[in-house]
């Protein structure tokens, strides 16, 4: 057992204890699984972008899957969540097999994503943005959206939930303020916020940190330890190794559509296959979580 | 010149049968792309569903006008269908593409000889359309307007025209402001992240191209009733480039943007025509003649429509900071 756990967050202590004894090889099992991905490939013509063989994602746990550019993460994401369709492949979210199944169900299942390239609902208000968010809502019923009193009362429910939240977010002094009209790092974090809005059991961020400026960046990566510490599973994809050796209970490492290693931040780190991935084979020397040649690696976007 | 005469004719068609057909089509139209964002570029089939649903039932069954206004409904739910659902999962260029192409399909299918039995080819199908209704009509037999130079029965039609057109503007402001709206307006804005959100977007934009098709079916309706007339050739593409014209002249996605953008579509374009034929009648332009009117008009138009989308892009009733968000 780690000797630090006990100066941890309770959610951060109990991932830490649970993937302690977690074998740190690609594929290991993991005590929780909240997703299990076996044999999942997609090619792009003769380029096979995604070729996993076998991927556990523990529940209630920080998991950042890196790599460098064009290593698959995104579309690995995109097939989890049924935005792509993969040309072989089997996974199961809460145990229950889910390949094939429509992106919008998923996301009511409670598996929810955001993107890359921030898609901020841009002529609807904050306010607007967050309540689409929210699910089950009886007033979406094309039938029953004549008749407000069939949604009034949760409508309201859920415009005080989305204030709660934008709080959390400091974005409650924007609420009847265009989305088009927020900051960059302010629509990453309405995204976030929105995401949270559907109640997910797993939120899968793309890249939340790309393009924010460095303050900020510390004000999402506080917003990502408190979702899980709410006892919800990140996954997040990210390339820059400060942020995910800051917040990460479990990192996941691709490289050419494969999962080439699996262990904390800082035993990855230290990994030589991940080194060579990411600066090639002539770099000898382990990975900082200051180094600046990855720093200057981030710059250039994961188009 | 007589300006009041002219003022007259120019208001009498602003408000006028065939301006509530385009009003219509455009509500319509509004749900559609104003909201929702799709791409319809055949609402003239959806007219012509309606219009032809009437004439068929009418004419060729002699069946009850009312029972023409159901199948009219039916039709074009069936054609909203039919073309949304191989389509609207694909990209939003997809249905512009097949939406034109049907509604073209459509109006050779009814013009036709193979067919002229049903849909009268290319004459159409005339005779007593609107009995029914016009022998609800309960104005006195004598009854006329000052200003406005209706005959009996249209002012009918254009009376309850305009009760509809409310009612169906009042149905889409409650559709809009429900969280439906709120789904649709995020369909438009970005289809990804409503599906992200655990919405079936693929139904939400069927509904919508139902709702809208549905309305401008009743533009076909009235049309058939008022002009007693249903003739494949009047349901050109233009027509729904002139809807268009009407809903950006007005302001998309604005309640009244289809009600505002028919009524100044239609007095400028009578306006201009009855201002040049009046100047041409009268000596004061002799380089025309009064034939070149009709294609003039359009001219003139086309060149206010210019000026509009220079100075004032986002219609009527729109808001430019909306605008400006799009750039980004």
């Amino acid at each position: 057992m780690p000797a630090n756990t006990e100066t941890m967050a309770p959610g951060r202590a109990a991932a830490v204890e649970a993937l302690h004894d977690v074998a740190q090889v690609p594929g290991s099992p993991k005590p929780d699984p909240i997703l299990i991905a076996d044999h999942v490939s997609r090619a792009f013509g003769g380029l096979k972008a995604v070729d996993v063989t076998h991927v556990e994602i523990q529940r209630g746990a920080i998991t950042a899957l890196i790599g460098p550019n064009g290593a698959g993460k995104t579309t690995l994401f995109n097939l989890l969540t049924g935005f792509d369709k993969p040309d072989s492949g089997e996974w199961t979210f809460n145990r229950k097999s889910v390949a094939g199944t429509a992106p919008y169900r998923l996301a009511r299942m409670g598996m929810v994503r955001t993107f890359q390239l921030t898609k901020a609902l841009s002529r609807m208000t904050v306010m607007d943005n967050m309540l689409l968010g929210a699910s089950g809502q009886s007033g979406e019923r094309v039938f029953n959206a004549l008749l407000p009193f069939t949604w009034k009362a949760q409508e309201k429910a859920n415009i005080e939930r989305a204030m709660e939240l934008l709080a959390r977010f400091n974005l409650d002094a924007k609420i009847d303020d265009f989305a088009g009209s927020l900051s960059g790092g302010q629509r990453k974090l309405l995204e976030m916020a929105r995401a949270l809005m559907v109640g997910p059991e797993i939120v899968m961020l793309d890249e939340p940190m790309a393009g924010v400026n460095p303050a900020l960046t510390q004000s999402l990566l506080g917003h990502i330890k408190n979702i899980r510490e709410e006892g919800t599973t990140v996954l997040f994809v990210e390339h820059d190794m400060d942020m995910v050796h800051d917040i990460s209970d479990w990192v996941i490492v691709m490289s050419q559509g494969q999962i080439i290693a699996e262990g904390p931040p800082d035993m990855v780190m230290k990994d030589p296959q991940v080194i060579e991935a990411y600066l090639g084979s002539r770099h000898g020397s382990a990975l900082t979580a200051d180094g600046a040649s990855l720093t200057a690696d981030s710059q250039g976007g994961n188009a | 010149m007589d300006f009041g005469q002219i003022f007259s004719l120019t208001i009498t068609q602003a408000i006028g049968v065939t301006a509530l057909i385009y009003l219509f089509a455009a509500i319509g139209l509004n749900v559609q792309f104003g909201y929702t964002g799709l791409l319809n570029f055949g609402q003239v089939a959806f007219v012509a569903a309606g219009a032809y649903a009437v004439g068929v039932i009418v004419l060729t069954f002699d069946l009850s006008l009312w029972l023409s206004i159901v199948v009219a409904l039916i039709t074009s739910t069936l054609l909203a269908l039919l073309l949304g659902i191989p389509t609207l999962r694909l990209r939003a260029d997809y249905l512009a593409i097949v939406t034109i192409a049907a509604s073209e399909l459509l109006r050779l299918l009814v013009r036709s000889i193979a067919f002229k039995d049903v849909f009268g080819g290319a004459q159409g199908l005339n005779g007593k359309l609107g009995q029914e209704f016009h022998d609800l009509n309960p104005l006195p037999a004598d009854f006329t307007l000052p200003v406005l130079s209706w005959s009996r029965q249209d002012l009918w039609v254009v009376i309850v025209g305009w009760s509809l057109a409310l009612l169906f503007t009042l149905l889409v402001w409650g559709l809009v402001r429900s969280p439906w709206g709120r789904v649709v307006k995020g369909i438009r804005e970005d289809e990804d992240a409503v599906v992200s959100l655990g919405k079936n977007v693929f139904v939400y934009k069927l509904q919508a191209l139902v709702i809208g098709g549905g309305i401008a079916a009743f533009g076909g309706i009235l049309w058939a009733i008022a002009k007693q007339s249903v003739q494949p050739d009047t349901f050109q593409p233009d027509f729904t480039f002139f809807v268009f014209t009407i809903l950006l002249l007005g302001g998309a996605a604005r309640v009244f943007g289809p009600i505002v953008g028919t009524v100044i579509f239609w007095f400028l374009l009578a306006g201009f025509g009855e201002v040049l034929s009046s100047l041409i009648n009268n000596g004061y332009i002799d380089f025309l003649t009064a034939t070149d009117v009709g294609s003039i008009r359009f001219m003139l138009m086309g060149l206010g429509l210019m000026l509009l989308m220079i100075f004032r892009p986002q219609g009527i009733f729109g808001d430019r900071r909306e605008l400006a968000l799009d750039a980004r």
